[in-house]
């Protein structure tokens, strides 16, 4: 048996160790070739340093819900398993990329539904494998929060980040990369659920969130007053039931009184109540945790009165403001790109049994993941 | 020819490596374990085992269908990667006639069974006449009644397989009127080494899918496609 000295050991580990920070240093830049399949989108895109977009393939089915008035979690799954091939061929052609070009292959495994998020999650590890390719799986909140590193190159953690979509309405402390504190969130519906519900009632049909912003803009969002969408003891949570009750009662009223409706009026004046209680509750957080950055993030982030309340609030207050374009919005993969570069750097991997978690909390972590 | 095939279309998860006349290895589980965890781990320990070059293989075989929706999706979205990734084929292979090629060489009627749920079944009727595979009737799903029915016209002895068959056991013996038997475990369920030896047929004559165009054959709409189109139905 030959015993080796435990200092030559240690240098040996050392010299390893250099190797391996020298392996780093050459390799400066990280392409990740993302997807994301979380609801009705099927994305992929080729996003460099987490920052930089070379790509960003969206193929939407909402023209297909629009017959069902929402989205069918069994047609969502088959329309992905249809396109998925040709979303990655296409946000690789356009980054004038192959796979053999790509550092890591990055996958929304949660929240979302189960039946779509599989078929992203299966296509991506199947990739990582037959390529040898090491899998980030990533967070779907995760990813709009880091949609606002790709047009705000200034933006770096800590800041407030308040995210609203179909799904969601968080509110969440960015303490680091990869590192959240949901200070609040929606106790029923999502923000954009209602907006959805609301939609329906007033017969503007799906999606709702766009429909009520374009109709709200010729309203007058003082007509009608509705409830706020507070919770008395959690100053940061949110309900918009009350809410989304107080239209449909609204509408009713009218309807037996015999009183005519005005549909902007009525557009205007519920979106002016949801915005009021988003920033206001956004505003507190951002004066509780004394920082002085403040992003908007989801789908409903697109939405004009929010961005433009949002934004007056913030500068009212001396506080930077940050929101994702439009297409960095909705639901997309290069946001899935830019959350899944700083996981990556973290040292985050996850293995071939990587499964979809349609609860997903944010923070959480899959138990087979690994941090280097 | 060197064919990977994938089958989870229902509680099985499998997947198996054939070349030509050999099966190289085959890994197999009937167990609760979701096929999302389950089946890329098994091919990565099956390939070890067999030190199997991926880009040696020609072909990519899935079981296309029908089956379980979400199960036939993971088997599929599986398949495609590894096409796209490697740059092969895939050969999508019905997944009832598979089934019926755990009896290859069997002259008696060989009917499988997957359970469907809503009182039907994705079955078949198919028989060997030495080599060539007859199908007396292609892969549907109807309820079982109908399908034993149809066994009994034709009027010669059958085996039965498949996961209906523990479901449905006592309804088949009490409707069949020919002769019958239900295969014996290590025949009756799915298993991706009969896949692959399907596939290798539908390769030699020329009956493959690129990656992207593949999509599994469900045989079934969804449940909101159905009952719109009962309502448009109602409304005409």
């Amino acid at each position: 048996m030959v015993f080796l000295d435990r200092h030559w050991i240690q240098a040996r580990l050392e010299i390893m160790r250099m190797n391996i920070e020298i392996g780093g240093m050459e390799k400066k830049e990280i392409t990740i070739l993302a997807i994301e399949s979380s609801c009705d989108e099927t994305a992929a895109s080729v996003v460099k340093n987490g920052r930089e977009v070379l790509s960003n393939i969206i193929s939407s089915q909402i023209d297909l819900h629009k017959l069902y008035g929402g989205v069918v979690p069994e047609i969502a799954s088959r329309k992905h398993i249809e396109k998925i091939n040709q979303v990655i061929e296409e946000a690789l052609s356009e980054a004038k990329m192959t796979l053999d070009d790509i550092d890591a292959i990055a996958v929304t495994y949660g929240p979302g539904l189960v039946g779509t998020l599989l078929v992203g999650v299966a296509e991506a590890k199947a990739i990582s494998y037959a390529k040898h390719l090491p899998l980030v799986g990533v967070h779907h909140i995760e990813g709009h929060i880091s949609a606002n590193y790709i047009e705000n190159k200034d933006l770096e953690p800590p800041f407030i980040c308040l995210v609203v979509s179909g799904g969601h309405t968080h509110m969440v402390r960015v303490k680091d990369y990869g590192e959240y504190e949901i200070l609040g969130r929606t106790r029923h519906d999502a923000a954009g659920e209602a907006f959805d519900k609301v939609a329906r009632a007033i017969g503007l049909g799906y999606p709702g969130g766009p429909k009520i912003d374009r109709l709200a803009k010729e309203g007058n969002p003082d007509a009608i007053t509705f409830p706020k969408a507070k919770i008395a003891d959690a100053p940061y949570d949110f309900s918009f039931s009350g809410l989304k009750s107080a239209v449909l009662n609204y509408l009713n009223g009218c309807k037996m009184k015999g009183e005519p409706i005005v549909e902007a009026d009525v557009a205007a004046s519920f979106q002016k109540a949801v915005v009021d209680v988003l920033v206001e509750h956004a505003m507190l957080a951002v004066q509780e945790s004394g920082l002085d950055k403040f992003a908007l993030a989801g789908g409903v982030a697109s939405n004009t009165a929010l961005r433009t309340a949002a934004e007056a609030a913030c500068e009212k207050r001396g506080v930077r403001f940050y929101r994702p374009s439009p297409i960095f919005c909705t639901d997309n993969a290069a946001m899935i790109g830019a959350a899944a570069y700083y996981e990556y750097m973290r040292g985050v991997r996850h293995g071939l049994d990587l499964n979809a978690v349609p609860n997903l909390k944010l923070g959480e972590h899959y138990p087979g993941e690994t941090v280097r | 020819m060197k064919i990977m095939a994938l089958e989870c279309s229902g509680l099985v998860a499998s997947v198996a490596v054939a070349e030509d006349d050999t099966l190289l290895a085959e890994y197999t589980v009937n167990y609760k374990k979701t096929h999302s965890q389950t089946l890329l781990p098994m091919l990565d320990e099956v390939a070890k085992m067999i030190e199997l070059d991926l880009q040696s293989v020609d072909a990519i075989a899935v079981a296309g269908g029908p089956g379980s929706f979400t199960g036939l999706r993971i088997g599929s979205a599986t398949a495609k990667g590894l096409g796209l990734a490697l740059d092969k084929p895939l050969v999508s292979v019905p997944t009832v006639d598979a089934l019926a090629w755990n009896l290859y060489g069997c002259e008696k009627n060989i009917c499988p069974m997957m359970d469907a749920r809503r009182s039907q079944v994705y079955t078949g009727i198919y028989s060997f006449r030495g080599e060539a595979f007859i199908t007396k009737r292609a892969q549907e799903p109807m309820a079982v009644t109908e399908i034993v029915e149809e066994l009994n016209q034709l009027g010669s002895a059958v085996i039965f397989l498949g996961d209906g068959v523990p479901v449905y056991k006592e309804q088949i013996r009490e409707w069949i009127k020919v002769p019958y038997q239900f295969a014996p475990a290590h025949l009756n369920r799915q298993r991706a080494s009969s896949v692959a030896v399907l596939a290798m047929q539908y390769y030699k004559e020329g009956k493959t899918q690129t990656a992207a165009e593949h999509t599994p054959e469900y045989l079934r709409l969804s449940q909101a496609e159905r009952e719109r189109a009962e309502r448009l139905q109602r409304e005409i």
